[in-house]
């Protein structure tokens, strides 16, 4: 194929780490659906299910806030340890990146 | 905030009819104040029966609908603002080849005003970039794009269409370069299966997040072409293997979804995540079924959206209701523990091999029909020349086939 494809340099994988600051993507969406009455996750060919903990965590994802910060903040607002809420997250957007439901800002 | 949970986000899976039997979840619509019955997660609009290719395993039915049935756009925009009220969150746009309708802007454009989400089923053969860009300006959220196969001369004798393969990359680099989501999807037989791990790699090297391995399911044409397609065991157990490999490999970089044919699945599939459970389907004409095969299923009586508002059928319609959750079963399903993971299986499959859809699905093994229908499979997948395609046309199953070398 590669004789008529563009060149391509190979994708790698995002390793989020605390520093990582995260968006959802464009064709990513985070809406409330009123008629089951719970938040969704709209992506190609699925539909996520994200707990009230998860819903808290992706609204933060604006870009400009770092997965540490918003572990903070988090951490203040639930009075929650902060190294169990860093673990915490941090596994949840890693997964959800492999996914391809988040990318770096 | 809770001690650390294994995850907070679940999945529900999409549920097409071809969905892992094992074990992947099955859709769960969740509790709906607003109506009686779960109101289903997706709609499949099979906008045209047309179609420049003719591949062999076609999902369309053997009796393919007219152009002249076909619904207005005005009739499939109505179809989408009831399909957003009734709680259906996707839809996918697919055929025949859904880009044949010169009004495919106007119907996307309706799905993205009501929020739903719209998933371009194609070929891509006939695409120009200009009309890729005005369907992302309307509100295009993704496209899939099938390849019949890595090896453009088969892929072109696949699909009975030349120069197929050059006109693909070139779309797929137009999804890319216009911020789309691009899925791939590799329709999986005998005929190509070799090939598995360079559909993978192709997929990455297009840029596509998701691609999926899906292996031929043997209803309509495929059933008719099922000798000329079904593949080995030994080469679906080394297909499986490699998609495994291919998910360590590209952990991170593509999703890979893999749907196995069930001739060698452990378990029946839920077909459809369960009879008009989670997903509902709408012919060229408008004929609503709870799969896109249930016209096979002789009997019974499906309603037009042209007569019946969409919530009404989906609710009460005598098709939806007939195969609807459990009560309709009879043993060996009735008293089975896992009757609410696998629903009995394909209805359409029970009905085409048992002659009544209500029977256990022959893939269970529990079916009285279970050995003969895998010895079908191990005969007709071993047989040492696949026979000619019958390809998919307007009366194309009821001719010879043509002279083409197809093995």
């Amino acid at each position: 194929m590669s004789e008529t494809s563009e060149p391509r340099s190979m994708p790698t994988r995002l390793i989020v780490a605390g520093d990582t600051k995260l968006v959802l993507p464009r064709h990513i969406k985070l809406r409330h659906d009123p008629g089951r009455g719970r938040w969704i996750i709209l992506a190609p060919e699925r539909v996520f299910n994200p707990d009230d903990t998860a819903v808290e965590v992706l609204k933060r994802l604006d870009g400009q806030r770092s997965v540490s910060e918003i572990a903070e903040a988090l951490s203040q607002e639930y009075q929650a340890p902060l190294e169990v809420v860093t673990e915490d997250i941090l596994a949840m957007l890693q997964d959800l990146t492999d996914k391809g439901v988040l990318a770096k800002a | 905030m809770n001690e650390i949970a294994p995850t907070h986000v679940t999945e529900t899976a999409m549920p097409v009819c071809a969905r892992n039997a094992d074990g992947a979840p099955v859709a769960d619509p969740g509790p709906d104040p607003a109506l009686c019955a779960r109101a289903p997660i997706g709609m499949l609009c099979e906008l045209t029966h047309r179609c420049p290719l003719q591949c062999p395993y076609c999902s369309n039915p053997v009796e393919l609908e007219r152009v002249n049935a076909e619904l207005t756009t005005e009739e499939w925009q109505d179809v989408m603002r009831q399909a957003a009220s009734l709680g259906v969150l996707q839809i996918h746009l697919s055929g025949g080849e859904p880009t044949a309708r010169k009004d495919l802007e106007d119907i996307v454009k309706v799905a993205a005003e009501v929020g739903l989400y719209t998933n371009l089923i194609t070929a891509g053969v006939t695409l120009t970039r200009d009309r890729l860009a005005k369907l992302a300006e309307v509100g295009l959220d993704h496209v899939q794009l099938s390849v019949q196969d890595v090896d453009p001369d088969n892929a072109d004798r696949i699909a009975a269409y030349k120069g197929g393969m050059a006109k693909k990359i070139q779309v797929a680099g137009w999804v890319r370069e216009l911020g789309l989501p691009l899925t791939i999807n590799c329709p999986i037989h005998r005929q190509n299966i070799h090939n598995v791990p360079r559909m993978i790699d192709f997929a990455v090297e297009m840029g596509a997040g998701r691609v999926e391995i899906a292996h031929v399911q043997y209803y309509a044409w495929a059933l008719v072409n099922r000798a000329a397609l079904m593949p080995t065991r030994e080469a679906f157990m080394t297909a499986a293997r490699q998609v495994e490999e291919a998910r360590a490999k590209y952990k991170g970089i593509i999703v890979i979804d893999a749907i196995v044919p069930d001739y060698y699945a452990k378990f029946p599939k839920p077909c459809m995540g369960g009879w008009a459970r989670g997903i509902v389907n709408i012919t060229p004409s408008g004929r609503v079924l709870p799969c896109h095969a249930a016209e096979s299923i002789k009997g019974l009586e499906f309603d037009n959206i042209k007569t019946r508002p969409l919530a009404d059928i989906w609710l009460n319609g005598e098709a939806f209701q007939k195969y609807r959750g459990t009560s309709w079963m009879k043993e060996p399903c009735r008293s089975c523990p896992r009757k609410e993971i696998d629903y009995g299986g394909c209805r359409c499959q029970a009905f085409a091999l048992t002659g009544d859809a209500a029977n256990t699905d022959p893939a269970c093994s529990l079916s009285p029909l279970h050995a003969q229908w895998q010895a079908v499979a191990e005969v007709e997948s071993h047989s040492p020349n696949a026979p000619e395609f019958i390809y998919r046309r307007v009366g194309g199953a009821a001719k010879k086939p043509e002279t083409h070398n197809a093995s």
